[in-house]
């Protein structure tokens, strides 16, 4: 019986079953749904395809946010990553970033997306999950398999900390959202559950302390270059565990420092947009621009 | 807390608290006007409601919900034309409620005869909602549960009337929350019913055949 409350508990109960995390989840889910699976891994395979319309959604030239404050990057990172031969960080991965990109641009949009775990970080999964799928071939049925695992540790995160940038900044949404996506990553690339385990830590450790301060308010600036940065964390975090790279301190302890420094940060950097980037003079000129002064 | 709650709710953005919710919120005056086409919505809007519900398509989303649309349909972004295409005239007046939470917003609603209703409820993260006030009766539920509101006149008997037809009708049935408000004695009175599961066939409607309620609606949980 999963609880959720540890990650170590999911990882203990995954090894002594000998089975892959997002396994052990999605049976315990239907359990707990009292569903079938297949029913479970239907309405988890339509959200993955809510997440690659949104990819084509938002690589649109002419998408605008209803602020007209942002809008368009997801198509110029597509167009760059193939005009530019891949630009520096190489093809897959900037046609990765133009994923998340266009996910969140089509959210400021007012496009259809899937909150994951919330709107503001709702790219970095798509970013990375459909760039596999499409990119790497990856069969359809592992990757809509890898998001029970993505959600398993989110459920975690939202228990011991907090999903919401109200309350823990965005180390909250979009630092859970890379921390979930490296997991996953590790799961697809036929990584250990451990391994996965040290992927979330790993990526949660490299944005402890991310505020959040958007501009005006607005889901847009810096949000959705963000989802870009949490993507490409979540990459490279996967990419080190595979290498053999451990994290040092244990994912459990990562998400209690989350937790803690989310608690201590001012209410000024927690969605009020009253602190940092949203404070600063462009910041106030944007907001008074969008919503007058 | 399931997996859905985080890979989800499938959502038209930008923002699950001010668009989300807001359609959910929308959602519950649809379905207290009870079938009938709102041809008027003045909706108050509080807090951050207030200040920011242009760049978020606070105002779209809840018109949606007033229209019966869901927080996932792709109309909510054309909402204005579309209310307006409906007969649906609309006005938005912010203002600030004391004491009401941040995201708050306080709609009322007409009909083309005479029926009206208010809703005042609030966003409260993630898409959830809270919902405060139902025609200025006191109310608290999320709608997270399957709720049945029972409008009715204040009765002896009446919470027996409805709670045994529940027992000896449709005994699969489990109150999970119940409350009652009332603003003035012998005046009208509003039972919120949360129950696990949807209602049987004909529940709802056999309460409302009771004498001495008004009106029996049903909101789903989402």
């Amino acid at each position: 019986m999963l609880r959720y409350q540890a990650v170590a508990e999911v990882i203990a109960e995954a090894v002594r079953q000998e089975k892959k995390i997002s396994e052990i989840v999605l049976a315990n889910q239907a359990q707990q749904l009292e569903k079938t699976e297949q029913e479970l891994y239907a309405q988890m395979e339509n959200s993955f395809e809510v997440m690659c319309q949104a990819v084509v959604q938002g690589q649109d030239p002419k998408q605008k946010s209803t602020s007209g404050l942002t809008g368009g990057e997801g198509f110029k990172m597509k167009r760059y990553a193939q005009s530019a031969g891949g630009g520096l960080c190489g093809s897959f991965m900037t046609r990765a970033m133009s994923r998340a990109l266009a996910v969140s641009g089509c959210n400021a949009a007012m496009g259809r997306i899937v909150a994951a775990p919330t709107a503001g970080s709702c790219g970095i999964l798509p970013g990375c999950l459909v760039s596999l799928y499409e990119d790497k071939n990856l069969p359809k049925k592992d990757v809509v398999m890898s998001l029970f695992t993505a959600a398993a540790f989110g459920m975690v995160i939202a228990a011991k900390a907090s999903l919401a940038g109200a309350q823990g900044g965005c180390q909250a949404e979009c630092g859970s959202a890379a921390g979930m996506a490296a997991a996953a990553l590790v799961e697809l690339s036929g990584g250990t559950p451990e391994e996965a385990a040290d992927a979330c830590g790993i990526a949660l450790a490299n944005q402890l302390g991310l505020v959040c301060d958007p501009v005006a308010g607005l889901v847009e600036i810096p949000c959705i270059k963000r989802n870009v940065s949490g993507m490409m964390i979540a990459f490279s975090a996967a990419d080190m565990v595979l290498a053999g790279i451990k994290s040092e301190i244990p994912v459990d302890e990562c998400i209690e420092a989350m937790n803690e420094i989310g608690s201590a940060m001012p209410a000024a950097l927690k969605e009020t947009a009253l602190g940092g980037l949203a404070a600063t003079p462009t910041g106030m000129r944007l907001k008074a621009q969008v919503f007058g002064v | 807390m399931n997996v859905f709650d985080i890979i989800g709710p499938i959502m038209i953005g930008p923002s699950s608290s001010h668009t989300a919710g807001a359609v959910r919120l929308g959602r519950v005056a649809n379905k207290v006007m009870n079938h009938v086409e709102p041809v008027e919505a003045v909706i108050e809007l509080s807090g951050s409601f207030a200040r920011t519900y242009k760049g978020h398509g606070t105002d779209r989303a809840l018109l949606a919900g007033i229209l019966g649309y869901k927080s996932y349909s792709e109309e909510i972004r054309n909402m204005l034309s579309i209310a307006r295409e409906r007969g649906l005239k609309y006005k938005f007046i912010t203002t600030d409620i004391p004491g009401a939470h941040p995201n708050t917003a306080r709609i009322h609603l007409k009909g083309a005869h005479g029926e009206e209703c208010s809703v005042e409820g609030a966003s409260i993260g993630g898409g959830n909602i809270r919902v405060d006030y139902i025609n200025g009766m006191r109310v608290d539920f999320t709608g997270e549960h399957n709720t049945i509101l029972v409008l009715h006149r204040d009765r002896p008997g009446l919470i027996a009337s409805v709670t045994n037809l529940m027992k000896e009708k449709y005994r699969e049935v489990n109150i999970g929350n119940f409350s009652l408000t009332r603003p003035v004695k012998g005046g009208d009175a509003l039972m919120t019913i949360e129950i696990d599961g949807l209602p049987p066939q004909g529940m709802i409607e056999a309460m409302g055949q009771i004498d001495n309620v008004i009106n029996v609606i049903l909101i789903r949980s989402i």
